[in-house]
C-alpha cells in the first residue's frame, strides 16, 4: 500500500506517493528522477547514495523513505545556485583535481558539505572521518582531502 | 623550454563541473524508452551438468517479456579463446556461469522470475587450485579442450641460461605468491541494448574498447542470423575501468539477445555483490623465480616459472604473461633471461587484466628476489640497483628500445625525500623499502593495430568540436586532448568540445589500455590539428599578405610574429572562408599509429614507442607483538616524459598508488571452493580515506620525443611497485619477508614467530 508523503527536497516542498518498502535512494531517483545520487553497492558501505537529511550525512540505499517525511534532505542537485554557480565545495572539487571517474564524487561532496556545515575550519583528521564511509577507486582520497581543505579555507 | 599556454598546466578536468553537480549520466542513470530490464540466473555449482531447465512459470509471470537459456540460444562463444557462451548449456564451470536470463517490465519482476526458474544438476567433481588441475587424470574443465592447460605458449628465452647460472657467484631462488583481487568500480557494469527495425543495434555501454565491441557484436549478430548490420556504440559516462571493461561480458550479449527476443529495448545493470563474483578480477598468481649475479652485483641472469588461475573461461588475464615479460626482461640490465608461463583452467571465476596488466605480479617476484640477491651479494640494495639499472639507449634482451629513461632520477628522488640514507638495516620495527618499475609508455602494440584516429572541426565562431576514438573512464583524457588541441591552434581550453563516446561519429581506436591514451590520442589529437593550424594559416597568410611561417595563433587572433598590427580574428578568416564563392568549412582528420612492434614468434620486438619508469620507496614501522604494518611515508617518483596536465598526472599516481597499496595490504578476493566468500566492501578491504598514508608523488621529466609534447604513459605505472617496496621495507625493519599477497599482520606475525623459532 502506497502512502503519501511530504518532504522538503533541496528547499522545496515535494509530495510522494511511497511504498513503504522502498528506500530513500529510490525514491530520489526512480521517482523523482534527481540521479545524481548514485547507487554503488546498497547497503551502506561505499557512500555513493550519501545526502544531507536535517544536517546529518546519510545513506540513502539505508534509509526506509517514509522516514524522510516532514524532514529536509538536500542532494547534490540542490547544491548549485539558482543562476547554476557551483557550489564552493563543488568548485574546490574540480578546481583540485578531486574528480576522476565521478561515480563517488557526489556522495562525497555530500558527506563534506556536513561536516562543513557543522565545523568551518576541520582538521585532516576529521575531512578524513567524514568521508571514511565514502569510497573512491579512482583517487586515492589525496586531492579529495585537499579540495576539502581548500573549501573550508583551512589550507 | 617551450612556453606553453595549455600545456603543462593544472587545468581541471573537463567534465568535473557535469559530475560534481550530479548531471553526468552513467549507464545506471539512462533510460530508453520502452527499456525491459534483463536479470540473469547463475549457477548453483561450480561444475555440474545440467539435466534440466524449466522456466515455463517464469515466462507465465505477469510483465516478464523474455526469457532465454543456453538451449534456446543460437550457438555462440565468445572470449579471447572463444570458449565462453553467453549461456551455458549442458554443462557448468562455475558458479558465475550464466544459465538463463529474464527480461521484464520493471527489474523486480526480472528477479521474481528467476526465483520461478528451476533446474536440475548433476554435480561433478571440481577443481579450485591451478596445480590441482595440471595434475594427470584432472576431471577436464572443458573436455574438447583435452587439458586444463591453455594452449598458450608463454615462453621467452634469451641468452645462455645455464651458462649464466654456472658464472653467477650469487644466486637466490624462491617462490611468490599473490592473490585474486578485482577492479572495484563504484560505477557497476551495465548496458542498454537496442534494435531498429532494420535490426541494427545500439549498445549503450561503458566499455572501454568501443571499438573492439562493435567488432565483437557484429560477429554475435551475425552467429545469430543477423548479417551485415551495423552496430553503434554509445558510452555513457563510465564510473571507472581499470581494465575490468577490456573485453565484452556474457551480460553485453545477453541484453542483446533478449532485446532481440522482445523487440524492446533491454537494460541489464549488476548490482554490487553481482559486480564482485560475475565480473573478471586479477588473477592470482604462483611464481618460482630464480636470480644470479656476479661478484661486482651485475646482474647474470633471471629465470621465472609462473602459473597462473585462468578461471573457467578465458579472458585478457590469460595474456598478461605477454606484459610480464616487459619487466621479466627488461627491468634492471639482465642478459640472460628465462620464462615460462602456464595459465590453467579452474572452476573458479575467470580472469581478466586489471591495471599494470600481470606487472604487478610479475614485479612483486622481481623486486623482492632482487633485494634477497643483493643481500646474498652484501651489497646495499640502492646500491645494487643502481648498479643493474636501465639507461637511455640500451636495448634490452627482447629488444626493447629504451628512449629515454628516468628510472636513476626516480630512486634518487626516492631516497632523498625518505631521508633513509644511514637510517637502514636497523631492524627495530622501523624500516625502509623501494623498489622501481618499467612498463610501456608509447602504446603497445598487441593488436595489428594501436592507432587512434581524430576529427577536428571548427565552426564559424572558432568554437572546436574534437572526435577522438580515445574513452574518458575518469582519468582525464578529455582534458589532455583538449589542452593538446588548444595549444595548437591558439585557441581558450573553453572553447574545445570533446566528443568521445560514440562510434558513429568517432574515429576508431584501439581502446584504453596499456597506459597508452595520452601518448597515442594525444599524438593523434596533435597530428589533426596541427592540419587544420595549417589550413587556417594559409587562409590568413593569404588575407593578411604575410608567410604563413610567420604566423601564430593565441587566444583566437592570429597574428604576424614580426608585424603586430598584421591580425585577424580566428572567427573572421573562417566566416570568411565559408561565406565565400565555393566556399569551405574547416575539418582535419588524423590517424596515429605507433611505429612500434608486435612480437615475434619469440615474443622479442619492440612493444613500445618508449617505456615508462619509476620507483617508489616507503618508510614502515612494523608492530611486532601484532604484526600490524603503519606506512610512516610513501614516496612515488614516476618519469612521465613530461606532465601535459600535472595535477591530473598526480591523480593518477595518487589513485594508482592507493590501489597498490590495496593490493599489497589488504585486498584479497577469498574464493573457498569456487564461491567468493566476500562480494561485498564491508569484507573486501579497499582502502578509504582514513587508511591512506601520506603518499608524495613526484614527477620526473624527461621530454620523450615521440610524446605529445614529450609525455609518455602513466595510467598503469602508479600501482605496479607498490607490494615490492613494502614488502622490502618490512623486511627491513623486522627480518621477515612476506612472500605472499597481502601482507597481513596474521602473516607478518606468523613469519616473526618462525624467525624466533628458528
Amino acid at each position: 500500500m502506497k502512502k503519501e508523503m511530504r518532504f522538503t527536497l533541496n528547499g522545496e516542498e515535494v509530495k510522494v506517493e511511497v511504498d513503504p518498502t522502498w528506500t530513500l535512494l529510490y525514491v530520489l531517483r526512480d521517482v523523482l528522477e534527481l540521479t545524481g545520487t548514485k547507487f554503488g553497492c546498497g547497503y551502506g558501505e561505499c557512500g555513493a547514495c550519501t545526502v544531507i537529511m536535517d544536517g546529518q550525512a546519510v545513506n540513502s540505499c539505508l534509509l526506509p523513505a517514509l522516514e524522510a517525511e516532514g524532514r529536509s534532505v538536500s542532494t547534490i542537485e540542490g547544491l548549485a545556485g539558482a543562476d547554476g554557480q557551483l557550489h564552493p565545495l563543488q568548485k574546490a572539487f574540480v578546481e583540485h583535481g578531486a574528480v576522476q571517474c565521478g561515480f563517488c564524487t557526489p556522495g562525497m561532496i555530500m558527506s563534506a558539505k556536513a561536516l562543513l556545515d557543522e565545523t568551518q575550519h576541520p582538521s585532516e583528521d576529521e575531512i578524513k572521518e567524514s568521508i571514511a564511509g565514502n569510497l573512491c577507486r579512482c583517487t586515492g582520497y589525496v586531492k579529495i582531502i585537499e579540495a576539502v581543505k581548500a573549501a573550508s579555507g583551512g589550507r | 623550454m617551450a612556453q606553453y599556454s595549455f600545456v603543462g598546466k593544472p587545468i581541471p578536468k573537463k567534465d568535473a563541473p557535469e559530475k560534481v553537480s550530479g548531471a553526468a549520466a552513467y549507464i545506471q542513470d539512462m533510460k530508453v524508452p520502452g527499456m525491459l530490464h534483463g536479470k540473469i540466473l547463475y549457477s548453483a555449482h561450480p561444475h555440474a551438468k545440467i539435466k534440466s531447465i524449466d522456466t515455463s512459470k517464469a515466462e507465465r509471470l505477469l510483465g516478464v517479456k523474455a526469457v532465454l537459456t543456453g538451449s534456446t540460444i543460437p550457438p555462440f562463444k565468445f572470449g579471447v579463446y572463444k570458449d565462453n557462451p553467453p549461456l551455458k548449456a549442458g554443462k557448468v564451470c562455475s558458479l558465475r556461469d550464466e544459465i538463463a536470463a529474464v527480461a521484464a517490465v520493471n527489474p523486480e519482476i526480472a528477479e521474481e522470475a528467476l526465483g520461478l526458474i528451476t533446474v536440475e544438476y548433476e554435480e561433478l567433481p571440481a577443481l579450485f587450485d591451478p596445480i590441482e588441475a595440471m595434475k594427470e587424470g584432472a576431471p577436464l574443465i572443458h573436455e574438447e579442450h583435452k587439458t586444463n592447460v591453455l594452449k598458450m605458449p608463454w615462453k621467452l628465452i634469451v641468452g645462455d641460461l645455464d651458462a649464466a647460472k654456472k658464472e653467477a657467484a650469487h644466486v637466490v631462488e624462491d617462490t611468490f605468491r599473490t592473490q585474486w583481487v578485482t577492479h572495484c568500480c563504484l560505477g557497476a557494469s551495465g548496458c542498454i541494448a537496442s534494435f531498429d527495425t532494420n535490426n541494427n543495434l545500439t549498445v549503450y555501454s561503458n566499455t572501454q574498447i568501443p571499438y573492439l565491441a562493435q567488432k565483437d557484436f557484429i560477429g554475435a549478430l551475425g552467429a545469430f542470423g543477423l548479417k551485415n548490420k551495423r552496430v553503434r556504440i554509445l558510452q555513457s559516462t563510465i564510473g571507472g575501468g581499470f581494465g575490468s571493461k577490456l573485453d565484452t561480458y556474457a551480460y553485453e550479449y545477453i541484453a542483446i539477445l533478449l532485446a532481440l527476443k522482445a523487440r524492446k529495448p533491454v537494460k541489464i545493470v549488476f548490482g554490487r555483490e553481482e559486480e564482485f563474483f560475475a565480473t573478471s578480477p586479477r588473477q592470482c598468481t604462483i611464481t618460482k623465480i630464480s636470480h644470479g649475479c656476479d661478484k661486482e652485483g651485475k646482474l647474470l641472469f633471471r629465470d621465472m616459472e609462473m602459473i597462473l588461475d585462468n578461471g573457467a573461461y578465458t579472458s585478457w588475464g590469460a595474456t598478461t604473461p605477454s606484459v610480464m615479460m616487459l619487466p621479466i626482461s627488461s627491468l634492471y640490465k639482465v642478459p640472460n633471461v628465462r620464462y615460462i608461463a602456464k595459465c590453467v583452467y579452474t572452476n573458479n571465476t575467470y580472469s581478466q587484466a586489471m591495471r599494470g596488466y600481470g606487472n604487478p605480479q610479475a614485479t612483486f617476484a622481481i623486486e623482492s628476489s632482487l633485494e634477497q640477491l643483493a643481500e646474498a651479494a652484501g651489497i646495499d640494495p640502492y646500491e645494487f640497483r643502481r648498479i643493474n639499472a636501465n639507461e637511455p639507449g640500451e636495448i634490452t634482451p627482447q629488444r626493447f628500445k629504451i628512449t629515454t629513461c628516468g628510472v636513476r632520477e626516480c630512486m634518487e628522488a626516492v631516497k632523498t625525500r625518505l631521508g633513509w640514507t644511514g637510517k637502514r638495516k636497523q631492524k627495530e620495527g622501523r624500516g625502509f623499502g623501494m623498489a622501481s618499475l618499467i612498463h610501456v609508455g608509447g602504446g603497445a602494440r598487441v593488436y595489428n593495430s594501436d592507432g587512434c584516429g581524430t576529427i577536428i572541426k571548427i565552426d564559424d565562431f572558432g568554437k572546436v568540436d574534437v572526435f577522438t576514438g580515445s574513452s574518458e573512464i575518469g582519468q582525464g583524457s578529455d582534458t589532455v586532448i583538449a589542452q593538446i588541441v588548444a595549444e595548437v591552434l591558439g585557441v581558450p581550453m573553453d572553447d574545445i568540445n570533446i566528443i568521445n563516446n560514440d562510434t558513429d561519429v568517432c574515429p576508431w581506436d584501439v581502446g584504453v589500455h596499456a597506459s597508452r591514451t595520452t601518448f597515442v590520442a594525444g599524438n593523434a589529437a596533435l597530428g589533426a590539428a596541427r592540419k587544420l593550424r595549417d589550413q587556417i594559416l594559409d587562409l590568413a597568410a593569404a588575407q593578411l599578405n604575410e608567410d604563413p611561417s610567420a604566423l601564430d595563433i593565441k587566444n583566437g587572433t592570429i597574428f604576424s610574429t614580426r608585424d603586430k598590427e598584421k591580425n585577424i580574428a580566428l572567427g573572421k578568416i573562417l566566416r570568411s572562408a565559408h561565406y565565400s564563392p565555393g566556399g569551405r568549412v574547416l575539418v582535419a582528420e588524423y590517424f596515429y599509429d605507433p611505429p612500434n612492434e608486435n612480437f615475434d614468434k619469440e615474443f622479442k620486438g619492440n612493444l613500445s614507442v618508449t617505456y615508462a619508469y619509476g620507483a617508489h620507496g616507503v618508510e614502515v614501522e612494523v608492530d611486532k607483538e601484532t604484526g600490524q604494518v603503519k606506512i610512516i611515508k610513501y614516496v612515488a617518483a614516476h618519469d612521465v616524459g613530461k606532465a601535459v596536465n600535472p595535477m591530473l598526472l598526480e591523480g593518477q599516481i595518487y589513485g594508482g598508488g592507493v590501489m597498490g597499496l590495496g593490493y599489497a595490504l589488504s585486498e584479497k578476493l577469498v574464493l573457498k571452493d569456487g564461491k567468493l566468500m566476500n562480494p561485498n566492501f564491508l569484507d573486501y578491504k579497499m582502502l578509504t580515506a582514513k587508511d591512506i598514508p601520506p603518499i608524495e608523488a613526484v614527477i620526473i621529466e624527461t621530454d620523450e620525443k615521440d610524446g605529445p609534447f614529450g609525455a609518455k604513459g602513466i595510467g598503469e605505472p602508479g600501482l605496479v611497485p607498490t607490494a615490492p617496496a613494502i614488502a622490502n621495507a618490512i623486511y627491513d625493519a623486522v627480518g621477515v619477508r612476506i612472500k605472499d599477497l597481502p601482507i597481513t599482520p596474521e602473516k607478518v606475525l606468523a613469519a616473526l614467530k618462525d624467525k624466533e623459532g628458528r
